[in-house]
């Protein structure tokens, strides 16, 4: 498809800064494809992973990109449980409800996140360290309860485990900040989108 | 036949072969490390690392770190497997750091098993010999008792003791559709691997006489060909949990390395397809896959040859293929660890099928929580365009056929087959009703074949064992076996393959080791969101997809979740309902708003604000959802509510009539006391009260706030008196 409009300049070089090279070249690349529309999911997918989550300003500059209308992208984007239409935290704790770790007690374990964080489903925590959210199914039931912490699965949790687990991610983060110059260092986690 | 197909095999599997022998795996001592999803997050990549360090310090070149899939065993977690060239294979389980330390020094330098950490050990000594002999329903023989007993009885007469040779409990080898059947049994001497046919007692003698004594095989009596069981267990079946299982599609899993496509030709990679091609004939592969009685893995249990048929006759020449990967129901994995630890399988099984109904293109459509099984799936493709497997003209066949990845996002309502078309197409997955079917009308229009990861991973047994003996496992109505993760309360969480047919009982009790911690089973829960609990009066119930269903639950995609005394019918309905509920894709008013108000009511029940009246009201709406919703997450939403209804109407009369919880789970319905009597005043609960309700001195009897109490449970867990109650 190699339909574009009038201002397509002005259009790619709005989306380049706002979406980065990387993803305006993948995208191009699926607009060389015998149906450019039907890699919508996965665009969206790759601007999550860089950015965390997906801005308005994220699916304007794919809808234009991509030719597809944005009610339909902003529709697309809403329906689907795994994308994240708010900023993020530095890490992102997901805790299994699926049916193994419920019955296991992840709802305590749950419970006790909640409190040790002081934010529900959801929810940042104020410092923008932690996001917690609530997943389906990690596909280790037979390790249940068991949450995720960005890329790390944490098994057999307890109630008990909860806050030694998230020290180990904050000592993390200060090891980090004392790193870098800044008081606040490295750590801008809620850096909104224009 | 066609001759350049398997010439080109040939030329490829030799490539493979000779790769895989430059490493001289034979000589070596292996050490197998899984690398999954699960293992990893027990821990597996620590003890890679450890592994790594002691073979550098030793120096020795001997010594190699192979990486596997994961095993199914779950609860067993990181597992280590040690094979040493002429030695019985030992599995380590919930190895760590100082575990490696041990089994490095003692067992790999020494020679000397760590016998105390051994997977379902410990045990007292390993024996020289195992012989498995196979239980299951198309092996018998002569003799009046069974071969299991006569052999114990002639090792007796021996004075083989069990140090020398132990006896071990199999199901079927996959030897018996190679004979007559109920004529002879099968048995495998281990750890020489050799497979034998025995038809009397003069047979046992013999194989007891030359084999075990003498160290000679008798090979009057055994079994040349080359059989499924063969391979698996002699890389594996030293644990009675395996052994009880009969593996197809998981057979490779955990035991070879998932991202070599060498290691993957070695365990006869690819020889399905290159079978296929050279006989050039797509109805063949139809046909035998009938002849399979192989139905659907995903849920439905449709036909699968019957499916491949309608495609392929459709009109209309572009056709696509879809291995749905979307495993949304919770409590399930087998298709995670399918796609992680034996990726090439499942990949050429699609090969297969796309091959079979004349497409040229096949989509993965993978849940964007699995980054493990996708990573996998993508190298296993990447490998196979390498050497010409996926591409244009397939080992010269002619026959063109590539594959793609999709990712979900997170709608349990895509694994229905009309909204995962709609999600591959980039839309918001809601699913449409049906006819027409999408071997009709399909991705874009076109006759498309959607079927689930354990479907297409079944594929090349059938057409490398031959459809009869498939259909022979399992029962008259679906052949071969069927996947199960076992998770909940339940001893051995993990993956079990058993042929269809098997009782609940064999599954839960002697594989799955029972309930752990000595509680009662109440139920098992199968088929997830869709499925019922079956109680426990009826663990006889032999699984199957009809008998499921019979039993007020389905087959599903295998997630079985093993409920005790604890866990409480009317929330675990409450709990699937959350699910159903918030998962309706909205789209027509039955099911979304109708799980919305099952929601409501089984909400009041568990409050304890519920009515006898409110009965009547679920199971009325419950029975109109199921008739009038469009798709089938609508349609099967109200099966937990009916089947607990119908099994668990005691517990949920308990909850209206007298605001009492049974199980002693849902929380408005119970409340915490300390029993003057037994509190020593510790103090523990009122120092872990997170609402500090709890007063009291020290060395006296303790008191809880009721008014402040929240009901969390934690001074009920910590008082090691028992002097805190739930009531
Ligand atoms: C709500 C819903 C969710 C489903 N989820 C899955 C799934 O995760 N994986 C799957 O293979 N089939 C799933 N199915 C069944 C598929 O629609 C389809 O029947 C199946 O993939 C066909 O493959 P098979 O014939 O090999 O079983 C689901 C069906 C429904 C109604
Ligand atoms: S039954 Fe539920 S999930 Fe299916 S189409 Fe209707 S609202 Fe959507
Ligand atoms: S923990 Fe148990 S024994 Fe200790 S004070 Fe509390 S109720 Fe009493
Ligand atoms: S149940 Fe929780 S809130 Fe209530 S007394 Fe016990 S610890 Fe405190
Ligand atoms: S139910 Fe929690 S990982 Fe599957
Ligand atoms: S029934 Fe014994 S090998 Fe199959």
């Amino acid at each position: 498809m190699n339909t574009t409009t009038d201002n397509w300049h002005e259009v790619e070089t709005t989306a380049r800064r706002i979406l980065g090279d990387e993803i305006v070249a993948h995208i191009d690349q699926c607009r060389q494809t015998s149906e450019p529309q039907s890699h919508l999911i996965g665009v969206l997918h790759k601007i999550q992973a860089q950015h965390g989550y997906l801005a308005e300003a994220h699916l304007d500059a794919v809808a234009q990109l991509m030719q597809i209308p944005a009610a339909k992208v902003a529709g697309v984007a809403s329906f689907y449980h795994y994308y994240r239409l708010q900023p993020r935290g530095r890490f992102l704790i997901n805790i299994c409800l699926g049916t193994a770790c419920y019955v296991k007690g992840a709802d305590r374990v749950a419970q006790k996140l909640i409190e040790e964080l002081g934010i529900q489903f959801g929810e940042t925590s104020t410092d923008g360290v932690f996001t917690l959210e609530g997943s389906r199914c990690l596909g280790t039931c037979g390790l249940a309860p068991v949450l995720m912490i960005d890329n790390e699965v944490h098994a057999q949790v307890t109630p008990d485990q909860v806050p030694v687990i998230l020290e180990k991610y904050l000592s993390r983060v200060r090891r980090e900040s004392h790193a870098s110059s800044g008081p606040t260092g490295s750590l801008t986690p809620l850096r909104r989108l224009p | 036949m066609n001759s350049t197909v398997s010439d080109q095999y040939r030329a490829l599997a030799d490539q493979a072969e000779r790769a895989r022998d430059r490493q001289k795996p034979g000589e070596k001592i292996l050490i197998q490390i899984g690398s999954a999803t699960c293992e990893n997050a027990a821990g597996s990549v620590d003890v890679l690392d450890e592994f790594r360090k002691h073979i550098a310090a030793s120096g020795r070149e001997d010594i190699v770190l192979r990486r596997t899939g994961c095993t199914g065993r779950c609860s067993r977690e990181p597992i280590v497997g040690i094979l040493v060239p002429g030695k019985m294979p030992v599995k380590y389980e919930r190895v760590d750091r100082p575990l490696v330390h041990e089994i490095f020094t003692r067992h790999i330098l020494q020679g000397e098993p760590v016998l105390a950490r051994i997977l379902d050990g410990p045990l007292e000594k390993l024996s020289q010999h195992e012989i498995l002999t196979c239980q299951s329903n198309r092996c018998g023989w002569e003799g009046a008792e069974s071969l299991q007993t006569a052999l114990a009885r002639r090792l007796g007469d021996l004075g083989i003791t069990p140090d020398q040779v132990r006896i071990t409990a199999a199901s079927c080898f996959g030897a018996c559709g190679l004979n007559q059947l109920g004529t002879c049994s099968h048995m495998l001497v281990r750890p020489d691997k050799v497979l034998y046919r025995v038809y009397n007692e003069d047979d046992l003698d013999e194989i007891l006489q030359e084999h075990v004594i003498h160290g000679h095989t008798v090979d009057r009596l055994k079994v040349v060909e080359k059989t499924v069981g063969r391979k698996f267990f002699e890389m594996y079946g030293d644990v009675a949990f395996f052994n009880r299982q009969s593996r197809i599609a998981l057979r490779h899993n955990g035991i070879i390395d998932p991202e070599s496509i060498d290691e993957y030709f070695h365990y006869r990679g690819f020889q399905a397809l290159s079978t296929v091609l050279s006989k050039g004939d797509p109805q063949w592969v139809i046909d035998e896959v009938t002849k399979a009685r192989l139905r659907g893995r995903g849920g439905g249990g449709y036909p699968t040859g019957q499916k491949w048929s309608m495609a392929a006759k459709a009109a209309e020449k572009t056709r696509y293929i879809i291995c749905n990967a979307d495993e949304g129901d919770p409590g399930a994995f087998m298709d995670r660890s399918m796609l992680e630890s034996d990726p090439f399988n499942v990949v050429e099984g699609m090969i297969i099928g796309g091959y079979a109904i004349g497409a040229n293109r096949g989509f993965f459509y993978i849940r964007a929580e699995y980054p493990m099984a996708i990573r996998r799936i993508d190298g296993a493709i990447r490998q196979c365009r390498e050497r010409g497997l996926l591409g244009k003209n397939i080992l010269g066949s002619g026959f063109d056929f590539d594959l793609e990845i999709r990712l979900g996002a997170g709608a349990f309502v895509c694994g229905e087959e009309t909204a995962l078309i709609h999600s591959i197409e980039g839309e918001r997955g809601q699913p449409r009703i049906r006819p027409p079917y999408p071997t009709e009308s399909g991705l874009w229009g076109k006759p498309t074949v959607i079927n689930n990861v354990e479907t297409f991973a079944n594929i090349t047994a059938i057409v490398n064992y031959g459809a009869g003996w498939f259909s022979r496992i399992g029962t008259a109505a679906s052949g071969g076996t069927k996947v199960f993760a076992l998770a909940g309360k339940i001893l051995h969480t993990g993956l079990v393959e058993v042929p269809m047919g098997t009782t609940l009982r064999e599954i839960v009790y002697e594989i799955g080791g029972g309930v752990a911690g000595g509680k009662q089973l109440k139920a098992v829960q199968t088929g997830g969101p869709a499925g019922g609990c079956i109680p426990a009066k009826w663990l006889d119930t032999p699984v199957d997809f009809d008998t499921l269903a019979k039993a007020g639950s389905i087959m599903g995609s295998g997630g079985m979740i093993v409920l005790d005394e604890d866990d409480c019918a009317v929330d675990i309905a409450r709990f699937f309902m959350t699910f159903s509920q918030d998962e309706s894709c909205g789209k027509c008013t039955p099911c979304r708003e109708g799980t919305t108000r099952l929601l409501e009511i089984l909400d009041r029940i568990t409050q304890g604000t519920g009515t006898l009246a409110d009965l009547e009201k679920l199971e009325r709406l419950a029975k109109l959802i199921k008739k009038s919703s469009l798709c089938g997450l609508g349609r099967a939403a109200p099966n937990p509510v009916l089947s607990t209804l119908e099994h668990f109407r005691d517990e949920y009369i308990a909850h209206v009539t007298q605001q009492r919880c049974p199980a002693k789970k849902c929380v408005a319905l119970v409340h915490y006391e300390i029993s003057a009597e037994k509190c020593v005043g510790c103090t523990v609960c009122a120092r872990n009260c997170p609402v500090t309700c709890i007063t009291g001195a020290r060395r006296e009897a303790h008191i809880i706030d009721q008014v402040r109490c929240i009901k969390c449970g934690r001074c009920f867990e910590v008082c090691r008196f028992d002097a805190v109650q739930r009531l």
